[in-house]
């Protein structure tokens, strides 16, 4: 059986984590799971991690995920990076 | 998925119904223990000495005289106090908050703190520290602080998110942009163009239980602190933190909470109650006067927005640009790459369809206290100049409000001004119960308007660790470790009781300790339900199939024979086998292999993002211009309620803060930098007698990432009441308020102005 593709994923940016990318403010990456998305984001952008220090969270498809970075994901899946917002 | 039968059709048991709440009795008979009502033998009385200075550099604190007064155990200031944050800028501004260090940054900062064996020793003490300032210059007004010739409060501080990087720093901390589309060419396609300028004062939370805690350190480096808190998981690791003290050896145990709406959600006197502790070596409490709870806590941001929003005369909006001004204190926001300006420019216009949509938001350090979390932070400013500039605009065009709001509302697959695509959201139906609503039809008397606004909230999830413990009696324990804000033990024991299958009474819920159950998240971003409700409900089913295996070890027949159902094992292959109940199985623990338990830790991401459309009828009195809100209704899309009574509650909650918010509650700075209203007389929060019986329409529009469709409730319904009493205001006496709170003065002075055009 042929190995499956890996999926193309684009991410979009935020303005403020722009400057970490060389201004960019979107990316495409082949990744399977937001784990291995964020690893290969941050191993190209390694201004990123302040970033990821600081805390963001994903939206994938427009579902917002904090913590869970085991989510998988398919091709064409839309991801944005965004800040870690707090609640009261 | 909002309609999805697979959701909607759900049959429940007990879910759904108005159970009484655990922790009821307790509360209405004073048994309750709050963060006050702890003591620990040989405790001492922790007090603080708080900077009357706006902004001043501290030249010399002399405690020596204090030191020497009889029954003075431990002074401390910043030195004792040494930086252990590893260049954690959030954990050193943390540390800065709780104690000054060479300079106080607000009216209230706190400089030294005494323990001493009786308050009134401890008062002595404080008077005879002698603190030596060099007052400098301040800045407490959002606007004045980003001006060219604003004193500037951290010399390290370069604007981030802009390129290039300024070459001289300001008090401008950050900038950040949201949006899609072209805006400019948007505007050149609108018939009509509305644009203004709004300002909100800062408010406090106003929960009613002020900061407390009993702090206790052993000399062997473990400690315990009893404290109120939404979340003593992150109070654990903040103050171990901050102390240089293992995580594990510190025990945070959580009082019953008096209110905490985000304000709880972060440390203040906990970590220098700590330290005196350890240096007095005796427990230390430490109590917030109501002053010392509004100079020296977390109010939200006061803010200046502007807002231009533009339109076709079919009511379409073309484009809508929002410049978001938030002042966060004398700090870079509760975690530095979250900004309050930030938050509030992702909110600004989530309710809507937008092709072309930008926000931007500024976000500015002044000479105030450290902005913490407020019930949906930073969104309900913005919802308040957005939703008045949206009437603005229907107003121009001749739409009714309501009609120009559905006609632009966000849908599936409308990208949201913050970014993403949205999946299946609410605030179409919101609109179209509010539009059906018998409050629309009511009729209104003279000087009597009509407004209404939406709002828009995320909710949160985050890390959750549950227990689920069987007696031998059958009844059962659920351990949970986020704080019970407001009503949430109810609502998890009924949904303990829906999985197993027994009534709820069978069930009890607590709030463990930290040292009983694996690391919560705070209770905050509407989570509680959300995620210990997930949690309780992969734990009740972890120890269903428990029950499983003991059902089969007493019968001795295989565990796939065995079914649970309505509460009991049943084994339908086996006709002569009678069911076991749930504590006939519990009974026989002992010997079918010990105790029976369901445990699950788990991320449960995806709370669902959540909208609300109020609608409000206010009297306006033209000479005195104060203004009594006469109807109040909430319509929000919340999830499958779980317990209706406590989602009801917390849209009524989150609606009266709004009113308070909208109408009376307002930090008032005097010139000299210094809070002039630190207390419920001077600063007005709505009581009973201010307020309408606030209706409620809950939409139960399931969350599909939701074992049982629950979405957060507790935050989105005190986003839309600025804006739904400004534009009710306006209906009423053809004001357009753009400065919050409107309180009669205000009201007055702009009636004054309406007569002299």
């Amino acid at each position: 059986m042929p190995d499956e593709p890996v999926p193309v994923v684009r991410v979009s940016f935020i303005s403020s984590f722009r400057p970490a990318l060389g201004g960019v403010d979107a990316l495409e990456i082949e990744a399977t799971t937001l784990r291995e998305l964020m690893r290969k984001l941050v191993q190209d952008y390694p201004r990123l991690q302040r970033h990821l220090d600081e805390g963001v969270a994903l939206a994938v498809n427009g579902e917002i995920y904090r913590d869970n970075w085991d989510v998988e994901i398919r091709d064409g899946t839309e991801v944005y990076l965004m800040p870690r917002i707090q609640g009261g | 998925m909002g309609n999805d039968p697979s959701y909607t059709n759900q049959k429940f048991k007990v879910i759904g119904s108005r159970v009484k709440r655990p922790d009821g009795i307790d509360k209405v008979t004073g048994r309750a223990k709050y963060g006050a009502d702890y003591n620990a033998p040989g405790q001492l009385v922790g007090l603080f000495l708080r900077s009357p200075h706006a902004h001043a550099r501290i030249v010399k604190i002399s405690t020596s005289r204090a030191e020497k007064l009889s029954g003075v155990k431990a002074i401390i200031t910043c030195d004792d106090l040494p930086d252990l944050t590893n260049g954690d800028a959030a954990a050193r501004d943390i540390l800065e908050n709780c104690m000054a260090r060479g300079r106080a940054l607000y009216d209230g900062h706190a400089v030294a703190a005494v323990a001493a064996v009786d308050a009134k020793t401890a008062k002595k003490a404080l008077k005879l520290i002698k603190v030596t300032y060099e007052v400098l210059p301040h800045v407490t007004d959002v606007d004045e602080a980003i001006k060219p010739d604003a004193p500037v409060i951290h010399q390290d501080m370069y604007t981030n998110g802009v390129e290039p990087r300024p070459s001289k720093p300001s008090n401008l901390y950050n900038v950040a942009e949201f949006g899609h589309g072209d805006v400019e060419a948007g505007f050149a396609e609108a018939d009509v163009i509305v644009e203004k300028s709004y300002k909100t004062e800062q408010t406090h939370q106003g929960y009613i239980e002020p900061h407390a805690c009993v702090a206790s350190v052993n000399s062997d480096g473990t400690g315990e602190l009893w404290v109120t808190t939404q979340g003593h998981f992150t109070y654990r690791s903040v103050c171990a933190t901050l102390l240089g003290m293992d995580i594990a050896k510190l025990k945070v145990t959580s009082s019953e909470i008096g209110g905490g709406f985000g304000g709880k959600t972060h440390v203040w006197i906990e970590p220098v109650a700590l330290a005196l502790s350890r240096k007095a070596n005796r427990p230390v409490k430490a109590v917030m006067s109501r002053e010392e709870v509004f100079r020296a806590s977390g109010p939200t941001s006061s803010t200046s927005i502007d807002v231009k929003i533009g339109a076709k005369k079919d009511g379409t909006i073309t484009a809508a640009f929002a410049a978001l001004r938030y002042q966060g204190g004398a700090f870079r926001g509760a975690i530095p790459g979250m900004p309050w300006a930030m938050i509030g420019a992702m909110t600004s216009f989530a309710c809507y369809n937008l092709a072309n949509v930008k926000s931007v938001g500024y976000d500015v350090v002044v000479n105030r206290p450290k902005v913490a979390a407020y019930r949906a932070p930073s969104a309900p400013m913005v919802a308040f100049a957005v939703e008045s500039t949206m009437d603005m605009v229907a107003k121009e065009l001749g739409i009714e409000p309501l009609d120009f709001r559905i006609k632009n509302c966000a849908r599936e697959g409308t990208r949201a001004c913050y970014g993403p695509v949205y999946g299946p959201i609410g605030i179409g139906a919101t609109l179209d119960a509010v539009k059906k609503h018998p409050h629309m039809r009511a009729r209104l008397k003279k000087n009597q308007g009509r407004g209404m606004a939406c709002g828009f909230w995320f909710n949160f999830g985050g890390q959750t660790c549950t227990d689920l413990n069987i007696a031998i009696d059958g009844t059962v324990t659920l351990t949970v470790g986020t704080i019970d804000v407001g009503g949430s033990r109810a609502s998890l024991a009924l949904i303990a009781a829906e999985e197993l299958g027994i009534p709820y009474e069978q069930v009890r819920a607590n709030i463990a300790d930290t040292g009983s159950l694996g690391h919560n998240d705070t209770t905050e971003g509407s989570r509680g339900t959300f995620s210990s409700g997930m949690a309780a409900i992969f734990a009740a089913r972890q120890a269903i199939e428990v029950l499983r295996q003991r059902a089969a070890i007493m019968w001795n027949i295989p565990v796939e024979d065995v079914a649970w159902e309505a509460g009991q094992a049943r084994a339908s292959k086996h006709h002569k086998l009678k069911p076991l109940s749930l504590a006939e199985i519990a009974a026989a623990a002992p010997t079918t292999g010990g105790p029976i338990a369901g445990h699950n830790e788990s991320v449960p991401d995806n709370a669902g993002v959540s909208f609300a459309s109020h609608i409000c009828d206010v009297e306006v009195d033209p000479e005195t211009g104060g203004t009594r809100v006469i109807r109040y209704t909430v319509v929000q899309d919340a999830g499958k309620a779980i317990h209706p009574t406590y989602v009801e509650g917390q849209m009524q909650g989150g609606a009266a803060q709004g009113i308070g918010w909208a109408l009376n509650e307002e930090y008032i700075y005097g010139k000299d930098g210094r809070l002039q209203n630190p207390g419920f007389l001077d600063y007005r929060i709505p009581v009973c007698s201010d307020l309408p019986f606030i209706d409620t329409q809950i939409l139960e529009i399931p969350n599909p990432n939701h074992p049982y469709g629950v979405r957060g409730v507790g935050e989105t319904s005190i986003v839309p009441p600025l804006a739904a009493i400004g534009n009710a205001i306006s209906n009423a006496v053809g004001v357009r308020m753009n400065h919050v709170p409107m309180s009669p003065p205000r009201i007055l002075k702009a009636l004054e102005g309406l007569d002299a055009s």
